[in-house]
């Protein structure tokens, strides 16, 4: 790797750890502690959420459901972090830029679907007060 | 023979343990069109076969293709299959316009229903997913890695099974026209009308598995494409120092990426409506067939940005290299492909305004189709700058351009009218809404594809194509062009909608017929293509070109030799600037001849061509619900699958001295004419 | 950036990137020719590191956009009940909770093995990967059981869109455990056969990628299809 060093005609970034096979650093795939850190965390994230439906804890149902999601959310992030181990350096940074594209792209996807959707029957069958207002228009 | 309603009834009936729904009665020759065509399909495939065997071409087409990872050489059977495929797809185009104008004339024309239903929705799958994709991926195929200094695509061995698996596809298609019938729903199958109950004949199921396999293989072609841009660029080639052809592949692939699951996705729950019975889309059981219309738009409408913003960077390196500039305005260029990349993935509801959505969806997505305009307008203005005062030569590539950039225009004005949700109330699924598209597509697309085919071919095979067939093509192309789709926009205005096979007033015929003389004049067109390959072939000697650079390009595909050799450069080239050939000719570039290094290659493996064929009978098996044979085809093509994967030896140093033996040709080549003329 | 690049260096890495080819290229070429001040060609063999993570990354994230899908159609199918049941009649949550843990180990094992493989221990390494293997199939088996169950109470894919809906998003996502135990199979004796190889490596790593994504997905899954459904 050292002939990279001097290398400053290659302009297309660094290729810190990923030579020839992808031989990652062994940073680069965490450690032990890593992974039983991250293992831990997800355990608490699964578990809370299990017990708040299995317990049936009386928080009201929207609550419950921002637990869900919302733990759901964190523990996605913990398994990119610890599991994944997805870095902003990591492949000159398109590991992570496709993550948040796609992201981005599943966003569009379902938060558009549902919007969609839920509108589908908008226009199609107005009711009584619709049609009364459309009539009275000027 | 029955007529065609009994016999298809009949073999949707009973399903043979062996057999499935293979009978007898399932070959359509009862239609006259379909019976001379067989007979016109089996002399020529006998021919072609029988020339193959006599000139012992198989070995040879065997070892030096179908089993090849050259990018090169992948490019060019994507570019055959395409250029085959749309054969029969303006074969089924020319078929409806002639019916149109009997029907439309006060007869009743020569189709019946049925088999009408079925050659507009084979028209309309065969031109975008095996006409249209197979030419615009066979030539990122050939010229992105060229332009990026490459030796191959990340990927080589993917390379050949994509292209393998679209080619199943297609293969499916094909079958479909003599064996049982094709789907009669429309390009895009919407349900219920394409589900088990109102579709219960194999045809919709040839058109599931076929798009189910060509799909995958577009999703990994995809793949392939972004990681040779991202990994294997010539030293120096920072992004903003990219050709623009590879910038728009770049983008039209993470579409591809971003979309080509959704279309799987989709397609595999259909299927699984139509096989197991599932609830998806069907109008019962909490079924919504408005969702699979949904889906297929989230994919639907980035397609055709994947479709054009390819052609878009083939117009960005012709206009450039004949009018003797560079590029006006590249950073723009980039970003408008980038923003149209991101915009093209939040319009796909203006397909279905008239679902019945409400206005803040109806106008959010009418907003943001207007929006595409944009970005799209900088891209034309961009190239008139270029043009403007430069010294621009009028080849065959420059005339498809400028029939482009006039056509298009009138294609996306249309465009912008049909975003406006109230007026897309009156023209939805108009005639009208048939000219735009097409307008869309043939001015943009295939004029491109057309452009670029007569501009990166000697790239190809070392000779220019002859210029006075090209000239004949275009101009038969683009009067056809008119004449067929401008009646059209009028048709639609009139209301009438599209697919239709029969007409009861009269007065239409006029429109109808000038249609049918603009589509004679597009095969014309067709033809005078043909013809220019055929001449340019017979008269290759004189239109050869030693030097690998015939237009005076300005990117890296034109510094090395037409056609280039199988590693591509026996040096990779190191790039200071934009535009970086023409920077290497501007500043007094020598080509280095001696001290050849090892080269390493991939490969070639028949494992593509294998495993594909066996995905093409399994398609076929469960199109006719053969299913041992589905499973057994399955099951083989995954132990060939594992077994590949135990062959560790995949590559190969080309030795320094055969580098030296194909370059030192190159040279004597190069030399040939320098030392002809001195020796007279 | 128009200064002329320092004089070819000589790949070092070359030899060490498992090739085949002959021992060494050659070092010092032919006089590179200067035209200006540019220097036109890469006269040192070139080294690419190669694409396979980060395409086998992004064939990830077209894959998550699969689940996205059917992710959507459960958002909005997932409570068309057609009269039938309703996820709390069916769901047993404790042992969606065995599954989910059954997972979860997998991941955490899948992780100390390429730890183990990072340190050469081949031993270790396999240890821990069939032991994955096994978490991975038992986290099948009890998909296979629910299934079996579900459908035995009448419960079956045809039954309503929720159900259709619930089988092919849970079972698209087991099938690809599936795939992946498979995949750990195979890579088992080649890693017997072969041992920890440049090429081995990177197959381990792309599994490991695959293998996490997966229990990324189940995050999903049970929190939306089983958690919030028998809320809901």
């Amino acid at each position: 790797m050292s002939a990279h060093e001097s290398s400053h005609e290659d302009h297309r970034g660094d290729h810190r750890g990923d030579h020839h096979g992808g031989h990652h650093g062994p940073d680069s795939q965490g450690s032990y502690r890593a992974y039983v850190i991250g293992f831990a965390l997800s355990v608490v994230l699964t578990v809370v959420p299990f017990w708040v439906v299995l317990a049936e804890v009386e928080i009201g149902l929207a609550l419950a459901l921002a637990v869900i999601f919302g733990l759901g959310a964190i523990q996605i992030l913990v398994h990119v972090h610890y599991f994944l181990h997805v870095t902003i350096s990591a492949e000159q940074g398109w590991q992570a830029m496709s993550l948040a594209f796609t992201a981005i792209l599943l966003v569009i996807c379902l938060a558009g679907s549902i919007w969609v959707m839920f509108h589908l029957e908008e226009n199609m069958m107005p009711d009584h007060e619709q049609i009364e207002r459309v009539r009275n228009l000027p | 023979m029955a007529s065609s309603t009994d016999t298809h009834s009949s073999y949707a009936a009973d399903i043979h343990p062996f057999w499935g729904k293979l009978n007898w009665n399932i070959f359509p020759f009862y239609e006259p069109v379909i019976f001379y065509t067989f007979i016109v399909v089996c002399i020529l495939g006998t021919a072609v076969l029988a020339a193959l065997t006599y000139y012992r071409l198989w070995g040879y087409l065997w070892r030096e293709w179908l089993t090849s990872v050259d990018h090169k050489k992948i490019g060019i059977m994507y570019v055959i299959l395409g250029i085959v495929m749309l054969l029969r797809g303006f074969a089924d185009a020319l078929l409806m316009r002639i019916q149109q104008a009997m029907a439309a004339s006060g007869g009743e024309g020569f189709l019946n229903a049925h088999h009408y239903d079925q050659i507009f929705t084979a028209h309309g799958t065969i031109m975008i997913f095996f006409v249209a994709m197979p030419l615009v991926v066979g030539l990122m195929n050939y010229v992105m890695p060229l332009q990026i200094g490459a030796r191959d695509v990340a990927f080589p061995f993917l390379n050949n099974f994509s292209f393998w698996l679209t080619a199943s596809g297609a293969i499916l298609v094909m079958i479909s026209l003599f064996v049982g019938e094709f789907s009669t729903t429309g390009w895009l199958a919407y349900p219920p009308l394409s589900g088990a109950e109102f579709s219960p004949t194999v045809g919709m199921d040839y058109y599931l598995w076929a798009l189910n396999i060509a799909g995958i293989g577009t999703t990994l072609s995809g793949i392939n494409m972004i990681v040779t841009v991202v990994k294997m660029r010539a030293p120096g080639m920072t992004w903003m120092k990219l050709p623009v052809f590879t910038w728009t592949s770049l983008c039209a692939n993470v579409l591809i990426v971003a979309t080509f699951p959704v279309l799987s996705a989709t397609l595999a729950l259909l299927t699984a409506d139509r096989y197991l019975g599932t609830n998806f889309f069907v109008s019962e059981l909490g079924g919504n067939p408005m969702m699979y219309v949904n889906l297929i738009w989230i994919w639907g409408h980035p397609e055709v940005y994947i479709l054009i913003l390819p052609i878009f960077g083939v117009y960005s390196e012709i206009v450039p290299t004949f009018s003797g500039k560079r590029l006006f305005g590249y950073t723009s260029m980039v970003y408008a492909t980038c923003v149209i990349m991101i915009l093209s993935y939040i319009v796909w509801l203006h397909h279905f305004f008239t679902m019945g959505a409400g206005a803040s969806v109806n106008s959010f997505f009418g907003i943001t189709t207007m929006i595409i305009s944009i970005p799209t307008g900088a891209k034309l203005f961009n190239w008139l700058f270029t043009m403007y005062k430069g010294r621009i030569r009028f080849t065959t590539p420059m005339l498809w351009t400028l029939g482009f950039m006039v056509t298009f225009t009138i294609g996306g004005m249309t465009g912008v009218l049909l975003a406006v949700p109230p007026a897309d109330y009156v023209l939805h699924n108009s005639l009208f809404l048939i000219a735009h598209f097409h307008n869309a597509i043939i001015g943009g697309v295939v004029f491109g594809l057309f452009a670029a085919l007569v501009y990166w071919f000697p790239k190809a095979f070392g000779f220019r194509l002859v210029e006075g067939w090209g000239k004949v093509s275009f101009w038969c192309w683009l009067i056809g062009f008119y004449l067929a789709f401008m009646p059209l926009y009028v048709l639609g205005l009139m209301g009438v909608t599209r697919r239709l096979s029969q007409f009861e007033d009269t007065a239409y015929a006029i429109y109808f017929n000038v249609a049918l003389v603009g589509a004679l004049f597009v095969a014309v067109g067709i033809v005078a293509f043909l013809i220019q390959v055929g001449v340019s072939i017979v008269k290759r000697e004189e239109l050869r070109d030693t030097t690998g650079d015939p237009w005076d390009g300005r990117t890296l595909e034109w510094s090395t030799s037409s056609p280039p050799p199988y590693y591509n450069f026996a040096f990779t080239p190191r790039v200071y600037e934009l535009d970086a050939w023409d920077h290497m000719k501007r500043n007094g570039y020598g080509r280095r001849t001696e001290g050849y290094m090892p080269i390493h290659m991939p490969r070639y493996t028949a494992t593509g061509i294998v495993i594909s064929a066996l995905l093409t009978v399994m398609g076929f098996a469960l199109v006719w619900h053969i299913y041992w044979l589905a499973l057994i085809s399955l099951l083989a093509s995954i132990v060939y699958g594992i077994a590949h994967t135990f062959n560790y030896d995949r590559d190969y140093y080309v030795p320094a001295r055969e580098v030296d033996a194909v370059e030192t040709s190159r040279t004597r080549q190069l030399n040939g004419g320098v030392t002809l003329s001195a020796a007279e | 950036m128009m200064t002329a690049p320092s004089d070819a260096t000589a790949s070092t890495d070359f030899a060490a990137a498992g090739a085949t080819g002959p021992a060494a290229p050659l070092q010092n070429a032919a006089p590179q020719i200067r035209t200006g001040s540019y220097q036109f060609d890469v006269i040192e063999e070139e080294h690419h590191d190669t694409g396979t993570m980060l395409g086998f990354w992004i064939y990830l994230m077209s894959d998550c956009l699969i689940f996205g899908v059917l992710f959507a159609v459960h958002a909005v199918l997932g409570q068309n009940y057609a009269a039938g049941p309703a996820p709390a009649d069916l769901f047993e949550i404790e042992m969606i909770l065995i599954s989910t843990f059954a997972l979860l180990l997998s991941s955490i094992t899948y992780g100390f093995a390429v730890i183990a493989m990072q340190r050469g221990q081949k031993t270790a390494m396999l240890q821990w990967l069939a032991i994955t293997g096994v978490f991975g199939l038992a986290f099948v088996g009890l998909t296979l059981q629910e299934f079996m169950h579900l459908w035995h109470l009448g419960a079956t894919p045809m039954a309503s869109a929720f159900l259709s809906s619930f089988y092919v998003l849970v079972g698209t996502h087991a099938l690809h455990v599936t795939v992946g135990a498979l995949w750990l199979a195979v890579l088992l004796v080649q890693l017997q056969m072969h041992g920890i190889t440049p090429a081995n490596t990177r197959r381990v790593l792309c599994l490991s990628l695959f293998w996490h994504f997966l229990d990324l997905i189940w995050i999903g899954v049970f929190s939306f299809v089983y958690l919030a459904g028998v809320l809901l």
